[in-house]
Parts: C-alpha cells; structure tokens; sequence
C-alpha cells in the first residue's frame, strides 16, 4: 500500500440519490471511416455508481467514455449528464452544438492514461487553471480549494513542483485533484493505471475509492481485474463496439452470462 | 555644441523635427553620404555637414528669406522623395540632361564643369577616352561620363554607386582608369598619392538645382537667388574657398575677378583626410568614430527590437489564423506568408517607403524600417509557431477542453504558453537574423550601422578599419541574443528530457 494519506472532506456528487439516473446514454452510435466502433450504446448510472468498463482492446470502451464528454463526436444517439442532453443524428456538428457540449463538461472530470498535465506549470497552478478561467475564481479562492483536494491526494508537499520532476503515480494523483477541482458531478477514468507501476497503480486507486466512499459518481475504463471486482457496484463488458454483459461485480466473474464474456475472463485472469 | 545636439536629434527622430524660428522653411535635400565635395560629414567632425553645395544651399536660402532645412535621403531616392514631397528641392551634383528634364525642373546651373580621367601614377597613355579603347575603365552608374565611355565603344565599362570604390578598385589593379566629374577626380584622386589625372577635361556638363515640375513660383526664387549670388561673386567665392573656381567658370558666369579668396576648405579636406601615418593618430581617430558607431548600433538595435515586437505579434495571430481560423481567413494568412516569404526583404522595403505613399499611406523612416521588417519576419515567425503548436502534444488540448475551457481558452493558456518554449531557440536565432538583416533599411536614410559603416569609410577611403569596428558593433548587439538562445536551448532540452510518456 501506499503511503498516500486520505481524508474525508465534503465534495463528491452534490445530488442526492434519486430514482433519476445522472448519467444516461440511449443509442449511442460512433464509427471512424466507415468501421464501427460504437454500436446502439444504452446504459444508466445512478448517482455514487461506481462502473468498471471492461473489455479486449478495440472495443469500443475508451471511445464510449470519450463519447460521454464530446471529446469523440458521436454520431447518432442520447446523451444526458447531470441535466444536460446531447441528441445527434448524424447531422454536422455545429457552433451550438459545441455551447451545449461545453454546458455539459462542466459536470463531468476525465483522468486521461498518459495523464495529460499541462507541462509548463507547477501542481498547483494546473489544479487552479480550470476554476481560474473557466469559473473566473479568484486565485486565493481557487489556490486554497486547489491546496485541500492536493492535501487530499497527498500531494500537497509537492504542490510547487512542476509534473515532470514528480512519478507517475503522483501526476495521475494530480490530475485527480486537477478534475476535481471542477467540482463534477462524474468523473470518467480512461485507463488510469495502464502507464503506472503496480505500486504506483494503488495510490490511484485508493484515491478513486475513497471518492466512491464519499459518493462520486464514476466511470473507469480498466484493465484492473482485481480493481474493477472489488471496487465496482457495477461491471459492463464491451465486445466489437456492444455492451455484452451488464453486472454487479460478483455476479460477472462467478456466473458470465454470455459466452464472449467468459472467453475474456479466462484470458486475462 | 547645440548644433551637435541639434543634429544627434535629427539623426534619432523623424528628420523634419523643425528648429524653432520664425522664418518658412526651405526643405533641402542631398545624399551626405555619397562624398566630398558636394553635401558630406566633415571627415574632421562627424556631426557636421559641410560641402561647396551645403555652402551653396546656406547662402541661397539666406538670400531667399527662408531657413534651410537638410533632409539626408540616399542617392537613389532623392528624385522619388522630391516626387513624394518629402522636401522642396534637391542637390547633388544633379547634372541637368534631357532624360533628368523630363521628370524633373531645374534651376540655372550654378556649377559648369567636365570629366577627368584617372590613372596610376606609373601609367602612360590613357589621357583620352579613344585611348581607353580595350581597357577596364570605372565610372558612377547613371553620368554623362559613362553615356561617353559607352558610345566610344570597345572599352570595358565598371559602373559603381560610389566613387571611392571606383578609386580604390583603380588602385587595387581591378581598373585600368577612372572616369569622373572633375570635381570628384579633385577631392578623390588629386590627394592620392598613388593616382594621377591625365589628359584634358572632356566634355562638359552643368550642375542643376532639381524642383518639382508643377513648382514655378519657387524655381523663380531660386533662379532669382543664384543671378544675385552670380552678380555679387558670393558664388565664385564659396567655389574658391572649395577650390573650385575655374577659368570655364569664369567665362561662364562672366566673372573674371582677380580677388584672392583662400582655399580654406580644400585645405581642410586635406588635413582632414591625409592618411594618418603614425598607429596612434589611426586609433585616435577611430575613437573618433565612437560616438557616430554609438548611435548608429543604438539605431539598429531600436529598428530591430521594435521589429521583432512586430514580428512576433504578428506572427502568433498569422499562426493562430493558419490553425484555428476559419477558411477565408486560413487563405488570407497562407497566402501572405507565401508572398512574402517569396519575396526579398530589400524590394518590400523599397515598396512600404516610397510606393505606400501612392495609396496615400505615408510612414517616417524608422517606422517604415519597423514595418517592412516587422511585417517580413511575422511570415518567418509565423512557420515557427505552426510548428511550435503542432510539437504541443495533443493531449494537451483534450485535458484542457475536458476541464471545460474553450477551444480559445485553451489555446491561449495551454498551447500557446507551451508552444512558446518550443521555439523561444529559433526565435532568439531569428533576433539575430533581423538585427543583421536590418542593415537593409540603410537605403531608406535610416542612421543606423550599416549606413555608419558607408558614410565613415567613403569618407576615409578606409573599409577595412571602420568596417572590422561596425562588425564588431553587430557582434556585439547580436551576443546577448546568442546566449540567450543556448541558455533557452539547455532550459528546454532539460524539461523534454524530463518529460513523461
């Protein structure tokens, strides 16, 4: 384990649970050059959900989460996220088309595989950028929220350092804290510790559970078996673009309902 | 010592900053640069104008009520500029011809005078212009000298913008004559030990006072002004003074006066100029030049640190438009960039000074110098930077538009930033680029080191020391700038090195 120190502090989803799902995606629809890559995607998050997507490489998992904050354009489906719906049908993407998808990034963090700091400024000033121009916080405001969400991840010691001269254990802590401060109300997690050593994969790790604990709600693309079974209260497999399998933890690695499914467990685990 | 000050401000603002007086200006023009005797630098002071036509020009302007205002401009432009307006007049040892009436009017003349042929002192035989037939004779581009050396035939014909380079080719062995206006052939190659004038004067031609064509009421004035000038023999005394007074003159002017006026500024072109023989009167009088180097680095250093301001402004907005603009105005910067990288720098500073003005677009020199290079090295700055923001992994991008910045947002406060530290290098480079390329803007009368670098050594007949001490000034302003780029080099080849996946 590591020696990251985790405190409790009062962020995560600021929607009570309720019957309405804060993520919703209905016919989700994406292809590159004619090859198919998302195919008729549906899937609900309740609020605090914490959901493992799972899967061979190629199958559609790390478009799917790309898709969900428009970094991907989808071409066809439903999209609705804390309130904000996204509805594409093939036609171009326009300049309102890009106001909405803004509104809706406002409600969702991404922690990226190569972790994406922005090189030319210390841990503190990438964790104050955001709120500084995208919200106009005022530095000091925005430099002792960005102080409590490092001390959170344990890096506060390191706040005055620039990313390349900390591990990468670190730098995806930091890039934690940097979506963080955002305040989303979903984080997406795209391979978060497939560039990290297995060490430094469990200080990551402990940070996302401990945002599970305080009720975040999440989405991680992973190839942590031991992660996803432990941590999720949900599992999807995707297989050729399709969501194959949808189910609680326990009940995908014991009793796989599809075929497919079991072939990929066998392999992998 | 108020004169000194006066001309330090004229070199370093725009030329017509107008003394304070109560009488209207006469706006003269001539080319100090182009040699003794007609408008120079007193080799003895370089702060000073002097010249049988400065004289000319003071007295005539005192006659004519008016106060003389010296506007330097380069040869080349002295026409375009009258053209333009820059100024009222022009003179410049001008000869009057058929080709210069049609474009422009002139005075009478107040100078008569013929060509003379130079040679080296051991030569024999090339005294008239049949006998230069078969040999390599120089003369200055554009003169009657050269129309007679053309129409001889059969002789090999150097033209030269400047006479001192003819001379000095003459003496090197690159020339077997020179061929000049005799009052050049004075002043260059009578002090030279190593030449000799030969054979009778040919030909003959008369020095004009150059006016625009649409200007009778002041070519009336100055006509007016030279007949009282010729009338009284003030005249024939500056010329006597420049010892210029000669028996054609004197039949031509109908002044055949015996009074002895002293050539006191023909002797001091010779003190002047008499090659120092001794090493410490040569660096005394290199340190002489200091002052003048001075100003002159300080010129181009302010030329080109205001051009690369430009540059870089303009270059990052040309860069942004290529990457991000809309297509309209993706073409526009494309094809400026093309244009004027596809064009030389020399042509685009000619166009900005002296073709703008047509559309009614009129810049002073310096800002015309910061213009033209400003606007040429934004195109080269503007590659660098589309290259600089395409080495910006695009990662980058999608973290900052996943935190919920905007596309400009991002580009300004994560692209850019980091695209910056990418070419800083290049850019400190291309710094040093601009300072040397801004010796160009030396054609349109700006003070700077590389018109310095003309004026001193036409004046000295001496390239090679003013020339190594203006080098060493270009060194000198462009050294900061080189440790700049390596201390920008290491910094940057330190933080990729440490850069992760």
């Amino acid at each position: 384990m590591s020696e990251t120190r985790l405190k409790p502090f009062p962020c995560g989803s600021r929607l009570t649970p309720s019957p309405e799902p804060i993520v919703r995606i209905r016919g989700l629809h994406k292809s590159f050059d004619g090859h198919v890559v998302l195919e008729r995607v549906s899937l609900d998050l309740q609020p605090g959900e914490l959901l493992s997507v799972i899967g061979p490489s190629g199958c559609g998992k790390s478009t799917l989460l790309r898709c969900l904050n428009l970094l991907e354009v989808p071409d066809g489906g439903h999209i609705r996220i804390a309130g904000h719906a996204i509805d594409r049908s093939g036609v171009r993407w326009s300049r309102q088309d890009e106001r909405l998808a803004h509104r809706l990034r406002a409600h969702v963090g991404m922690v990226f595989q190569g972790f994406n700091l922005f090189a030319h400024r210390t841990v503190l000033e990438n964790v104050i950028l955001a709120p500084m121009v995208a919200r106009r916080t005022p530095r000091r405001e925005a430099a002792d929220a960005a102080m409590a969400l490092l001390d959170k991840v344990g890096l506060a010691a390191v706040a005055h350092r620039y990313p390349a001269t900390l591990s990468g254990g670190q730098q995806q802590r930091a890039a934690i804290a940097r979506a963080l401060a955002m305040a989303p109300s979903v984080m997406l997690y795209d391979e978060p510790t497939s560039a990290l050593d297995p060490e430094l994969a469990e200080e990551v790790l402990g940070v996302m559970r401990q945002l599970d604990e305080e009720g975040m709600t999440q989405i991680v693309v992973t190839h942590e078996m031991r992660f996803a079974r432990a941590a999720s209260d949900r599992i999807v497999f995707m297989d050729g673009g399709r969501i194959v399998e949808d189910a609680p933890p326990d009940q995908l690695f014991t009793a796989p309902a599809d075929p497919r499914t079991r072939q990929f467990l066998r392999n992998v685990l | 010592m108020t004169r000194r000050v006066l001309s330090v401000l004229l070199l370093l603002f725009p030329l017509w900053a107008a003394q304070a007086t109560e009488l209207p200006a006469l706006r003269w023009a001539s080319d100090a640069q182009s040699g003794a005797p007609f408008v120079f630098h007193d080799p003895a002071d370089q702060s000073r104008l002097t010249g049988f036509e400065y004289d000319i020009m003071q007295a005539l302007a005192a006659r004519m009520g008016r106060r003389p205002v010296f506007v330097q401009n380069d040869w080349d432009g002295l026409i375009p500029g009258l053209q333009r307006g820059l100024y009222d007049l022009v003179i410049d040892g001008i000869e009057i011809t058929p080709e210069h009436r049609a474009v422009v009017a002139f005075s009478t003349p107040y100078y008569l005078t013929a060509e003379r042929i130079a040679v080296r002192r051991g030569e024999a035989g090339l005294d008239t212009v049949d006998r230069l037939r078969g040999h390599v004779v120089g003369t200055l581009k554009d003169t009657t000298s050269m129309r007679l050396l053309e129409q001889a035939g059969g002789i090999t014909l150097r033209t030269y913008e400047d006479e001192t380079n003819a001379y000095s080719d003459l003496n090197n062995g690159r020339l077997d004559a020179v061929m000049l206006d005799a009052p050049i052939a004075q002043y260059y190659a009578v002090p030279d030990d190593r030449l000799k004038l030969v054979g009778a004067p040919i030909g003959s031609l008369a020095y004009g006072i150059a006016l625009r064509q649409n200007d009778p009421v002041l070519l009336d004035a100055v006509n007016n002004g030279l007949e009282a000038m010729r009338r009284d023999g003030s005249l024939r005394r500056i010329l006597q003074r420049w010892a210029m007074w000669t028996p054609q003159m004197a039949a031509a002017f109908d002044d055949p006066s015996t009074e002895a006026v002293p050539p006191t500024q023909w002797d001091h072109w010779l003190e002047s100029t008499r090659p120092t023989a001794t090493l410490g009167a040569r660096l005394r009088r290199y340190a002489g030049f200091l002052p003048l180097i001075g100003r002159a680095a300080l010129m181009t250093l302010a030329v080109s640190a205001c051009a690369m301001v430009l540059a870089v402004v303009g270059g990052l907005v040309l860069a942004l438009a290529r990457r991000y603009g809309v297509p309209p105005l993706r073409w526009a910067a494309t094809l400026y960039i093309e244009i004027v990288r596809g064009t030389p720098l020399l042509i685009q500073v000619l166009f900005i000074f002296y073709g703008l003005p047509s559309l009614g677009i009129r810049l002073d020199p310096f800002l015309a110098g910061v213009v033209a290079l400003g606007l040429n090295y934004a195109a080269y700055e503007a590659e660098n930077y589309r290259a600089g923001l395409q080495s910006v992994p695009h990662g980058q991008m999608e973290a900052a538009m996943a935190l919920n910045l905007t596309q400009a947002q991002a580009v300004r406060h994560v692209l850019v930033p980091q695209a910056f530290r990418f070419v800083v290098p290049v850019m400190t480079n291309d710094f040093i680029s601009l300072l040397k390329d801004s010796s160009l803007v030396s054609v349109i009368t700006l003070s700077e080191l590389t018109q310095a670098y003309i004026r001193l050594s036409t004046t000295y007949y001496d390239y090679l020391g003013t020339g190594l001490m203006i080098a060493a000034a270009y060194l000198l302003l462009g050294l900061p700038f080189v440790r700049l780029a390596r201390i920008a080099e290491r910094r940057l080849a330190r933080s990729v090195s440490r850069r992760s996946v």
